[in-house]
This record gives C-alpha cells, sequence and structure tokens, in this order.
C-alpha cells in the first residue's frame, strides 16, 4: 500500500471467460477500480493467459501466452484480474514458465509483481473496506481453490461484502472444498465433476441464501449450471457485481424476468 | 497386485453408483480431515515442523547413498542382514529364500504398502506358505480378497456388516450362533483368531515408516500391537522397505514421527511406537534370532534428479487422499493400484508407466488442497502436471481434447483474429440461449450438458464493449 | 540365502550417477556424528515438576490410567487393589528387571507373582520404563536380558512402574538419556514407545480399545 501513486494506473487483464460470457463482470470491475480511484485501461494485445494450455501440459503454448501477455501489460503501474485462475496463473506460474528465458524471465517477475485478483487488489493494495453499494439479500460465497491457496483470497471478499448495505452473509460450509470446474477435468471426468458440484450446490442450498458468490466465472458457471438444472432459483453473480453495485443484468443463468422463460 | 489403473474411468463409475461406499464417503475422510486439523492447530510449530520435514528429506535425497551405506553397515554390526532389491522380483525372491531357509510355513504381516507393491501375499501361497495379515484392516480384506482402499484405512469401504458376514465366513470352528453385531465383538473375535497365528508363526513380515542410518533400526508406527507381535515372536523378523524411507538420526526420526501421526490420524503419537535393531542379544527372553532388512528400488532411484524427486520426501501419512475431493468421490478402488489419491497420481505413472497410469494426473482440479496439508510440503499439483507435460510430448492426450486446446491457441495468439472470432462466435451462441438464459442441450459439450446446464453468454464480447464504448468518448 | 552384492552396487552406482556425487558425503557423515537436534516444540521445556504433570495428563488423555505412589513399598497394594477393582485374577507376570528387585511383593502374599516372558495365559504383566516422555505422555521401554518385550504386547493389562526422576521432556531427551546410560552406546533389539493402550479404528471409522496389544495401560508413577 505504501507505493500507491496518487491514481494509480491500472491495465485491467479481463480473462477469457468475463470477455466471452460476462463482459458485466468487466464492467464492474471498471467502476470498482476508478471509484477508488485509478484509471483503467483495457489493453487489446490481451486474450488468453494461457492457464487451459499450461494446466494441459502444452508448455509452450503456455510460454508464448505468457509473453504475449507480459508484452501487453508493460507500463502500468498494477495489472488487476477479476479471477483468482487467472491471476494465479499470471502471479504464480509466468516466472516459473519462463525461468529459462534470459530475454522474459525478469519481464516475467516485474508482471507478477503488479498483478492482483480484483478483490484484494482493493482490500490489500488500496485499503478499500466499502465500496458503498447495496444489496438486498442473503449471500453465500464459494472460495475458488486458487484464488484461496495461490493467492490467499479468503478474508477481503467477506469484508468487503458485509460492508454492502442490505446483505445477510451466510457462511457456506465446506466453502474451500472444490466445486469441480477444474478447467477440462469437468469434461473429461464429468461423473466425478458432477458428484463435486452436486455435493457444492447441497451445501449452498442449506444455507438458506437466494444468492451465491464467487470470484471466478469458471466456478460461476458450473455452480449455476448445477443449480439451474437443480431447479433451484440461487441466483449466481461474480462478487464484483454485487460489489460494484452492477445488478441490472440477470444472474448467470437467467434472463430478465428472472426463472425460466 | 494387477493395476487396473487404466480402467479409471470405468472404475469411478461403478464407484460412484456404489451406494454403500458412497455412505462411507459421505462420513470418514471428515473424520481425517478434522482430527488432523485439531492436532495441528493444537501444536504451534506444526507449520515450522513441516519446514523442517521438507528441508530434512531432501538433504537425505541428496546423500541417499551414504546413509544407505551407513544404515547397512550399521544393520550388519548388531548382527542383522540388508538385502538389495532392483526388482519386485528380486525383493519377492529375496523374502521366499529367507524363508524357506529356515523351513518356514506360516509367515504374519504387519501392514506395509511395499509388500502389497510387490504382491509378496500371492507370491508366497503360490509358494505353498500361507501369509496371514494381521493389520484388523489388512486381514478383513485378505479374507474378502479386496485390494487395500486407503494407505491408513484399509478396510474404510467396508461396513460392520460387511465384517461380520466375512468372519461368519472365515472363522468356521466357532459357534455359528454367535452375535457379531457390534465392532467391539468384531475386534474381539478378530484378536482371539489372529493370537494363535502369531504364536504359530515362524516370520514375521513388517515394513519400516523409517529406518534410521544412525542406528540401523527400522521404525514402525501402529496403534494395534500387531506390528509388534509379528516381529517378537517368530523366529525370523524381515522388513521390507524401499530406500527413501530412510532417515539419518534418532533426531530426525522424532521430526518425522511428529508430523505422521498428527498428519494421518490426528494423534500426538500412535500407540506403539517401535524401533527394531537386529536380532534378539544374548541374554534376552524373546524377540527374532534373525534379522533381515530388504531394500527395495522398484524404480526409485531413478527419480532421483528429475522433477519427480520431490514426491520421494513422501511418509505415507495419508493426508493428502483425505483432503481429496476426487478421492472423496470415488474411494481408493478406483485408482487400480496400492497407492491412491493424490500421492497415487503422481508415483503410479511412476512405477507403473504413464501408459498404465495416465488417467490418474489428469483426474484432478489441481485444486491444492494435498499440497496444502502434506507434511513434507511435496507439489502434488506441480508433479501431476508435469505427467501432464509428458503425456502432451508423446501424443497421449485424447485427441479432440488437443486439438481443441491447439484451436484456442492459434487464435489466443494473434489478439486481432482472436477479437474478431470470439466476437463471432458469442453472438450466435447469445443469440440461442436468449431466450432462455441458458442451454439443456449443447452440441459438442455433452460432457457438460450430461449434468448440468450451460449459461448463456450475454452476446457481446466485454473487448467489443469496451472499444464501442472508446469510440463514443 | 542370495547374494544381492550385485544389486547393492548397481542401486548406489544409479543413485550416485543421478545425484553426481562420487563418493558419499561429508556433510551426512558429520550430521550422523554430531546428531543435531531439529526443532523441539516447547510444550515440554519446562521444569521437571510442570514436565510430571504433563506426562500424566498426556497419558490419560489417551486412556492410560495413571496412579500416583509414594514409594515402591506401595506398588504391591497399589497393584492388588486395581486388578480387585476391575475383577481380574490377583495373578501378574513380572519381568525379571534388577530395577524392580526392591518391590517387596512377599507383603502382598494374595498375589500370584512369577517372572519370565509373557506366556499366552498370562492376563496381566508389570514392567518398568526406561523413561517417560512428558510432550506425548509415551512410555519408553527398552528390551533386555531382564525386560522381554512380551510382557508389553501380550498380556490383556500392561502395568508400568514409572519412577518421577524418570520423566524427560521429549522423546529428544530421551535418545540423548539413551545414548549416556545405555549399554555402551549401543541401541537394545527394541526400543517401544507406548502411548495408551492398543486400539484400531478399522471397523467403521470407530476407536475401539485392546485390538492385539493390551486393552489396559495402567502406569503407577512412583515418587522417587
Amino acid at each position: 500500500m505504501a507505493e500507491k501513486r496518487p491514481t494509480p494506473r491500472v491495465g485491467l487483464f479481463v480473462t477469457c471467460l468475463v470477455d466471452l460470457y460476462r463482459p458485466t463482470v468487466g464492467f464492474a470491475a471498471v467502476k470498482l477500480l476508478e471509484d477508488a480511484g485509478c484509471t483503467v485501461e483495457v489493453p487489446s494485445a490481451q486474450t488468453c493467459c494461457g492457464q487451459p494450455a499450461f494446466n494441459a501440459g502444452d508448455r509452450k503454448t503456455a510460454q508464448d501466452l505468457a509473453r504475449n501477455t507480459i508484452a501487453a501489460f508493460e507500463g502500468f503501474d498494477y495489472v488487476v484480474v477479476p479471477s483468482g485462475s487467472c491471476g494465479g496463473q499470471i502471479k504464480k506460474h509466468y516466472p516459473e514458465l519462463l525461468a529459462d528465458d534470459p530475454a522474459w524471465a525478469a519481464r516475467a517477475h516485474h508482471l507478477s509483481a503488479r498483478t492482483f485478483e480484483l478483490v484484494s487488489f482493493l482490500a490489500d493494495v488500496l485499503g478499500v473496506s466499502d465500496t458503498g453499494a447495496r444489496y438486498d439479500g442473503t449471500i453465500t460465497y464459494h472460495d475458488s481453490c486458487s484464488g484461496l491457496r495461490e493467492l490467499g483470497i479468503k478474508e477481503q471478499p467477506r469484508r468487503l461484502l458485509g460492508s454492502v448495505e442490505g446483505v445477510t452473509l451466510n457462511e457456506l460450509p465446506g466453502a474451500e472444498v472444490c466445486c469441480g470446474f477444474g478447467g477440462t477435468f469437468c469434461v473429461k471426468y464429468p461423473d466425478i465433476s458432477n458428484r463435486m458440484v452436486e455435493a457444492k450446490t447441497a451445501d449452498i442450498k442449506a444455507t438458506g441464501a437466494d444468492t451465491l458468490l464467487a470470484g471466478d466465472m469458471g466456478c460461476l458457471l458450473n455452480m449455476a449450471g448445477k443449480l439451474k438444472r437443480e431447479g433451484s432459483a440461487i441466483r449466481v453473480r461474480h462478487v464484483a457485481e454485487v460489489l460494484a453495485g452492477v445488478t441490472d443484468t440477470p444472474p448467470i443463468g437467467e434472463t430478465f424476468g428472472g426463472e425460466k422463460a | 497386485m494387477q493395476p487396473t489403473t487404466h480402467a479409471f474411468p470405468e472404475n469411478a463409475r461403478k464407484a460412484l453408483s456404489d451406494e454403500r461406499l458412497q455412505k462411507v464417503l459421505a462420513i470418514a475422510p471428515a473424520g481425517f480431515v478434522n482430527r488432523r486439523k485439531q492436532a495441528a492447530d493444537r501444536l504451534p510449530e506444526f507449520e515450522a515442523l513441516r519446514d523442517q520435514g521438507r528441508d530434512l528429506k531432501n538433504h537425505v535425497l541428496a546423500n541417499l547413498d551414504t546413509y544407505l551405506e551407513a544404515f547397512e553397515a550399521k544393520v550388519t554390526e548388531q548382527g542383522g542382514h540388508v538385502h538389495w532389491c532392483r526388482t519386485d522380483q528380486e525383493a519377492r525372491d529375496a523374502i521366499l529364500g529367507i524363508c524357506r531357509k529356515v523351513g518356514a510355513k506360516t509367515v504374519t504381516k504387519g501392514k506395509s504398502m511395499i509388500s502389497e507393491e510387490i504382491g509378496i501375499n500371492d507370491y508366497l501361497e503360490a509358494n505353498g506358505l500361507t501369509p496371514i495379515e494381521t493389520d484388523l484392516g489388512e486381514y478383513i480384506i485378505q479374507l474378502r480378497h479386496e485390494p487395500p482402499s486407503h494407505i491408513i484405512a484399509p478396510a474404510f469401504h467396508l461396513s460392520k456388516k460387511d465384517v461380520e458376514g466375512t468372519f461368519r465366513q472365515a472363522h468356521t470352528d466357532l459357534p455359528p450362533d454367535r452375535v457379531l453385531d457390534d465392532p467391539k465383538v468384531l475386534i474381539a473375535e478378530a484378536r482371539q483368531v489372529l493370537r494363535r497365528k502369531f504364536q504359530q508363526a515362524d516370520v514375521g513380515i513388517t515394513g519400516a515408516n523409517l529406518m534410521v542410518a544412525e542406528t540401523g533400526s527400522t521404525v514402525i508406527v501402529t496403534n494395534e500391537g500387531n506390528g509388534d507381535l509379528t516381529q517378537i515372536l517368530p523366529r525370523v523378523h524381515v522388513v521390507i522397505a524401499s530406500i527413501e524411507k530412510i532417515v539419518p538420526t534418532l533426531e530426525d526420526a522424532a521430526l518425522v514421527l511428529r508430523l505422521l501421526a498428527r498428519s494421518a490420524t490426528g494423534q500426538e503419537a500412535s500407540a506403539y511406537t517401535t524401533f527394531s535393531t537386529g536380532p534378539r542379544r544374548p541374554g534376552d527372553l524373546d524377540g527374532p534370532e534373525e534379522f533381515h532388512v530388504v531394500l527395495l528400488d522398484n524404480g526409485r532411484s531413478a527419480l532421483l534428479g528429475t522433477e519427480f524427486q520431490e514426491v520421494l520426501r513422501c511418509i505415507r501419512c495419508g493426508a493428502c487422499m483425505n483432503h481429496c475431493p476426487v478421492y472423496g468421490s470415488v474411494g481408493g478402488h478406483a485408482y487400480g493400484w496400492v497407492y491412491p489419491g493424490p500421492i497415487g497420481s503422481v508415483v503410479q505413472p511412476a512405477l507403473l508407466g504413464v501408459k498404465e497410469a495416465g488417467h490418474l494426473p489428469n483426474a484432478s482440479t489441481f485444486c491444492g488442497r494435498c499440497e496444502a496439508v502434506c507434511p513434507m510440503r511435496i507439489p502434488l499439483p506441480k508433479m501431476m502436471r508435469h505427467w501432464r507435460e509428458k503425456e502432451f510430448e508423446q501424443g497421449l492426450q485424447p485427441a479432440n481434447m488437443r486439438k481443441g486446446l491447439a484451436l484456442w491457441g492459434w487464435f489466443a495468439r494473434r489478439p486481432a483474429l482472436y477479437h474478431a472470432a470470439t466476437r463471432m462466435a458469442i453472438r450466435a451462441l447469445g443469440a440461442l440461449g436468449r431466450g432462455k438464459g441458458r442451454f439443456a442441450k449443447l452440441p459438442l459439450a455433452q460432457g457438460w450438458t450430461r449434468y448440468r446446464d450451460m449459461p448463456a453468454p450475454e452476446g457481446k464480447t466485454f473487448q467489443q464493449m469496451w472499444a464501442e464504448k472508446k469510440g463514443k468518448r | 540365502m542370495a547374494d544381492t552384492s550385485s544389486a547393492r552396487a548397481q542401486i548406489l552406482g544409479g543413485i550416485r550417477k543421478a545425484l553426481g556425487s562420487a563418493e558419499g558425503s561429508d556433510e551426512a557423515r558429520r550430521r550422523l556424528a554430531v546428531h543435531p537436534r531439529n526443532l523441539v516444540p516447547v510444550r515440554a521445556q519446562v521444569p521437571h515438576d510442570r514436565q510430571v504433570e504433563l506426562f500424566a495428563t498426556m497419558a490419560t488423555e489417551v486412556a492410560a490410567t495413571v496412579e500416583r505412589l509414594s514409594g515402591l513399598d506401595d506398588v504391591p497394594r497399589a497393584v492388588a487393589e486395581y486388578l480387585a477393582g476391575l475383577n481380574l485374577p490377583a495373578e501378574i507376570r513380572v519381568a525379571p528387571d534388577a530395577a524392580l528387585d526392591t518391590v517387596p511383593w512377599d507383603q502382598r502374599p494374595t498375589l500370584t507373582v512369577t517372572k519370565g516372558r509373557a506366556r499366552d495365559t498370562d492376563g496381566v504383566s508389570v514392567t518398568g520404563a526406561f523413561a517417560g516422555v512428558a510432550e506425548t505422555g509415551s512410555l519408553m521401554l527398552l528390551s533386555g536380558a531382564e525386560r522381554p518385550t512380551t510382557l508389553n504386547f501380550l498380556p490383556d493389562t500392561h502395568i508400568v512402574l514409572l519412577r518421577r526422576g524418570q520423566v524427560v521432556g521429549t522423546m529428544e531427551d530421551a535418545w540423548d538419556r539413551l545414548r549416556v546410560q545405555g549399554i555402551a552406546g549401543t541401541m537394545p533389539r527394541t526400543v517401544n514407545f507406548i502411548t495408551g493402550p492398543s486400539r484400531t479404528g478399522d471397523i467403521e471409522m470407530r476407536i475401539e480399545l485392546g485390538a492385539h496389544g493390551p486393552r489396559r495401560l495402567h502406569i503407577l508413577l512412583v515418587e522417587d
């Protein structure tokens, strides 16, 4: 926090799933960052952080995409990511991926040092304690694995949600247990993934919450898809949407007018 | 034990529809998880001990030859014998040779994963001996001709009714009308039956949780006391252990023991931690007359100097599988061989090859819970990723997945094309999904839509909308 | 017995090649000679009085029972009453341990006392111990000509005489004592660390006592 410039210049790493699936989250992130006093740019040279390739064992593609990302984000004070898994890829894995490339190793470290997941950036770096939003509902929160274990995101979203007027927070039993998404895992081992997400939705429903939040679109698509298949009315959103008070887009998997058409 | 690891998806499917197994899995891992947490929370130095455990084992591996030689020298000095075995076959032959030399008939066994790995029970039986498992869980599954489903609790998957059925079938000289509905009674019966076997045994085989180079001692950690009766009653005590189990000194053993019991069962210490050094001394009233240590390599030394070396720090506590959501969904048998769970996912490809065990490192979400609880801080997800890299290099990943990711990668390297293509695809998908907001069925995505709906995208990409906004500014 | 020396050469050779090392390491040899302590938890690094209390607490926690006695003279009465209280026959198998020689068993003629290794029919054993480890409430027992290990495992009930002065803080402290007081610095055949009675959780994860070893562990903590 000590190194904050008067107006931090933030590059937003949108992430594929937000870019393709739910731009609302990207705009919520921009709003949160601008409200907190940052200028935000979205370099168009960014595409994918490379995690799918990395986890599939394709190091070469992962390295190429890492270089692409590094180049696209040079010059920003901070790089902020509305995702624990993409954030973790950049912050924790880029340096190791490019450790043997003398032209890029230092640049990878430099990007890693400037990269933060969105909620932890607001809370830990900018010291935001209240986003001034309002949301009427009972929320339960799922801890995405990468965010939790690679980036230490646990208290920050709960603290910030606690400041949102109208919110009741019910802790999710097994919040730290994987939802079963795991990238290609959910389509390679669908039976096991299904068991894991079933256990997750059972826990979610048992909290009595009407809203489920998390910080990762992969987890959210997985859990929302299952909740909808089970006929649940629980509304699923990215945590940024509630923190930014940007809830005019229908929840994930729904249309305007709420439940099924 | 013949591996069925190649059939992991099929094994998993069976496990998922096995209602009895699912009932056990709903409760048992949680017990281990809670107990481990309590034990770790109770010891303020626990995290620091994990660091020291990792550093100690790294030091051992970097000096493995020196410590093994020192161990051997001490064992020999005390009147014991060390047998070096490169493969499972050599280990089987060494053990059979020891048994034959003393004309053994009955062989009692303490719990040992290595003994499963080399398939010693079947081999001894085929050669006319009678091996008897004495750990209660191992005894039960031996009677049922089943493999263990967990490295600490081998009969994890069974109910007390299962055990009752097995005992009635096996203990035919006991009154058939006896009551056997309670674990207490079942245990008392096993104690009675096995006590006779302990006394009859000519040779007792145990594993070793640790070997101490300083003193030439092997160490077992049990709660039942069966490992002790296995080694002090027969004429011959054979220890079977893989080479990486060695620690330098008694102080180092103390360090590892603090981590082991807490991580495995949440105990401060197991009921019996026993250091065995050589045969009985002159004047001793009991104890074995011969002491043999069968040192097994079977692929371990091949991991030294590779990116998989860190897996040799494993102390077989089982914490990783207790915390793994995949193991918690399918149980141990689905993994098809001796070592299940996250450690199995790294070790099985190393010992059995990537063709046999290739599914395991892929059947993970990399949630990282295993690494978070491993007392030796083994980076298990990273090791699994290394296996995926090997499979990728060898073209072993499923073709459609490889092609899909390659296509994605091609576009992702070319931002302008990527944005244009995704813009179009999302517009189409968004239009299709606008009615309901989600898809119950989607071509090319049956793996997903079999069990869940696919939410619909908003219909425009963020990049597209941002560019439009900037255009307006 | 097959000679495994060529396997030995290959295994060690393979290790050395992988490590890029030639002939063993001084660092390792030094560690063996010096046997430095690793991090030792502070829990049991307390004054001796507190160690004794900690030992009793930890042992009781794992279902051992602890009885305090003022002296060895009190042992026969304590043993007789303990067995009577459990309705067990007053027959004990005692270790022929010189350390137990001064126990006045004849003061309690109703107790049938025999000495030697454990037999099938022995229901109750009485042994001494080398040390009590306070950190975990563990008893350290050494095998020897006068201390047959079978007494620790075969009978249903195991009674251990532990003198107050034998309580140490940690396993490291216990090893140091063994190095100093042990026979010419060599290990006995068996060193048992016993922490509570035998138990298993192998059936439906329910912990039951008395799997193969004793179901009762009774510790007589004797003032020196």
